[in-house]
């Protein structure tokens, strides 16, 4: 198959509140930033693909608001209802499809502008879940207890993740919410739905993230330092969520063995340089380890423990602060393509892991990650 | 940000409210007029993989045929998982803190969300076992069942 690359990213500010700019403002910043990393303009882009939700924009057909902010007003734009990281993967098979020689996927969420919690319940059934009340905090707790019965994972070892990752976030310019923690501020801060306390829940969140993609030859032609899709993989789970076992992720383990499969890949916790996860809350980040074949099934307690996926360990997970601090919704999985692409362009900063050769990125639709998006880029 | 030193920054306050009339269907239609007009609650089982679905579903996703016979489940149900949702929300249908649990009734093979009451909230535990109370005045929806609660030790 024809290899495709990704030849510049774009992120921006994330925030609790951007006041000073309009979703679509947003979007063009994050697409100048990466038509400026990639070196081209506007007109080398041939279709955009966009992610957003028309429940946060509030306006239907989110995607012809942002038509002028990311130049797409003559091309072809389709719109993915849903994380960045499935937008990606059409713009990608776009290419493959012969049709286009780039695409720019842009996504952008402004969390401030509405009530998370009318728009999560909004996920479910209206008939047999919503009126309930029900949202995306108190969906979460209910994997979080089932996965912490199961496998005896203990709160201390969720919170660890939170102490890690909005640790990490102060290397991270773009992240919204470095905090200096311990554990015993974790488990002491307040109880949103147990077990998830404030601090393992990822904060309402402003932001955009913008990547062009490329066919090799035309890759070649824009930059000299172009990063590989080595495997994509996808796989969503059922709806309803009794009808899944949610102390288990099958769609990720499913997703990941694809992008593995495709990428080469035999070893992931060998072979993986920096991984980049969609933590909407603490306990995930241990799910999703196992999801991805990091460590056995109920061993992402103690992996967190060991120290292995710190900065400077074994297999560093979310070096830039991930979700935890900062949660831009449908472009939080872009965020975590677009910060593996800076690890493995060596351009991450001060929370660069030196020598990056080859890197996950994750996303995640629908609650308690119904649909898992996992990407293997290399250079 | 800088223009933010000269310029107001204006925010324009809004709401979305929009009416609608969601069909439920031929399936759904039978599960709530049980649940409203005899306290039954029914499930679909799946002739090809035996699988009970509650809520019942019209098709099986894994065999993506049609599910073939309806089963009365329960009433009674284990307690898979559960939370206690500390705030408050505009949509919450009894006040904060409130119990959720997802209760695989006996029979069924799927399991189903829906609040948990009558119940001390320290004592909620996986595994508990659960039994339905009734609105009195039921309209058809899944709200016809108030809650679930602990099955009192005979």
């Amino acid at each position: 198959m024809e290899r495709v690359a990704i030849v510049g990213v774009g992120q921006i500010q994330q925030e609790r509140n951007k006041v000073q700019d309009t979703f679509a403002d947003m979007v063009f910043e994050a697409t100048t930033k990466a038509l400026e990393q990639a070196g081209i303009g506007i007109r080398q882009i041939e279709n955009v693909v966009s992610a957003s939700n028309d429940f946060w924009d509030g306006r239907t057909i989110s995607s012809m608001a942002i038509n002028d902010a990311c130049g797409s007003y003559d091309k072809n734009i389709s719109c993915v209802e849903g994380d960045g990281t499935f937008a990606a993967f059409y713009g990608m098979t776009r290419i493959l499809s012969g049709a286009y020689d780039t695409t720019l996927v842009v996504a952008h969420c402004k969390g401030s502008e509405s009530h998370s919690a009318h728009i999560t319940n909004a996920m479910f059934d209206p008939l047999y879940v919503r009126s309930l009340g029900v949202d995306s905090i108190g969906s979460a707790a209910l994997q979080a207890r089932r996965y912490l019965d199961r496998y005896g994972i203990t709160e201390e070892q969720c919170a660890l993740v939170s102490v890690k990752n909005h640790g990490n976030a102060f290397r991270n310019p773009c992240a919204q919410l470095p905090l200096k923690l311990t554990v015993a501020d974790v488990m002491k801060s307040r109880m949103l739905a147990d077990p998830i306390k404030l601090l393992d829940a990822s904060p309402i969140s402003d932001g955009a993230c913008a990547i062009i993609l490329a066919r090799e030859p035309v890759a070649r032609k824009i930059t000299d330092r172009p990063v590989w899709i080595r495997g994509v993989g996808y796989c969503a789970d059922a709806y309803h969520l009794g009808d899944r076992d949610l102390a288990e992720c099958d769609a990720l383990s499913k997703a990941s063995q694809k992008a593995y499969q495709m990428g080469g890949i035999r070893n992931p916790r060998k072979e993986l340089d920096v991984v980049e996860l969609y933590d909407a809350f603490s306990y995930q980040e241990l799910l999703w380890t196992e999801g991805l074949g990091l460590c056995g099934r109920g061993e992402g307690g103690k992996l967190v423990e060991s120290g292995a996926t710190q900065m400077k360990g074994e297999i560093p997970v979310t070096p830039s602060g991930g979700l935890l601090s900062a949660h831009t919704v449908t472009a939080a999985g872009l965020v975590r393509i677009a910060e593996a692409v800076l690890q493995l362009r060596g351009g991450a900063g001060e929370h660069q892991i030196p020598g990056a050769k080859t890197a996950l990125a994750h996303g995640v639709n629908g609650p308690c990650g119904q649909s898992h998006c996992v990407w293997i880029l290399g250079v | 940000m800088d223009w933010l030193a000269n310029v107001e920054a204006m925010v324009h306050h809004s709401r979305i409210k929009v009416p609608y009339t969601w069909s439920v269907g031929e399936t759904g239609s039978r599960f709530f007029v049980e649940l409203r007009d005899h306290r039954r609650i029914l499930g679909r089982r799946c002739e090809g993989c035996r699988t009970v679905y509650v809520p019942p579903r019209k098709m099986c996703a894994r065999c993506f045929q049609d599910t073939g016979a309806w089963v009365e489940v329960g009433p009674e149900g284990t307690l898979l998982t559960y939370t206690i949702v500390r705030y408050a929300n505009e949509l919450q249908p009894v006040k904060a803190p409130l119990a959720y649990g997802i209760i695989q009734l006996d029979g069924a093979s799927t399991g189903l969300v829906h609040l948990l009451g009558d119940v001390d909230l320290k004592a909620i535990r996986s595994g508990m076992r659960l039994a339905p109370v009734f609105q009195e005045k039921r309209a058809g929806t899944i709200l016809d069942i108030a809650y679930f609660q602990p099955v009192k030790a005979a």
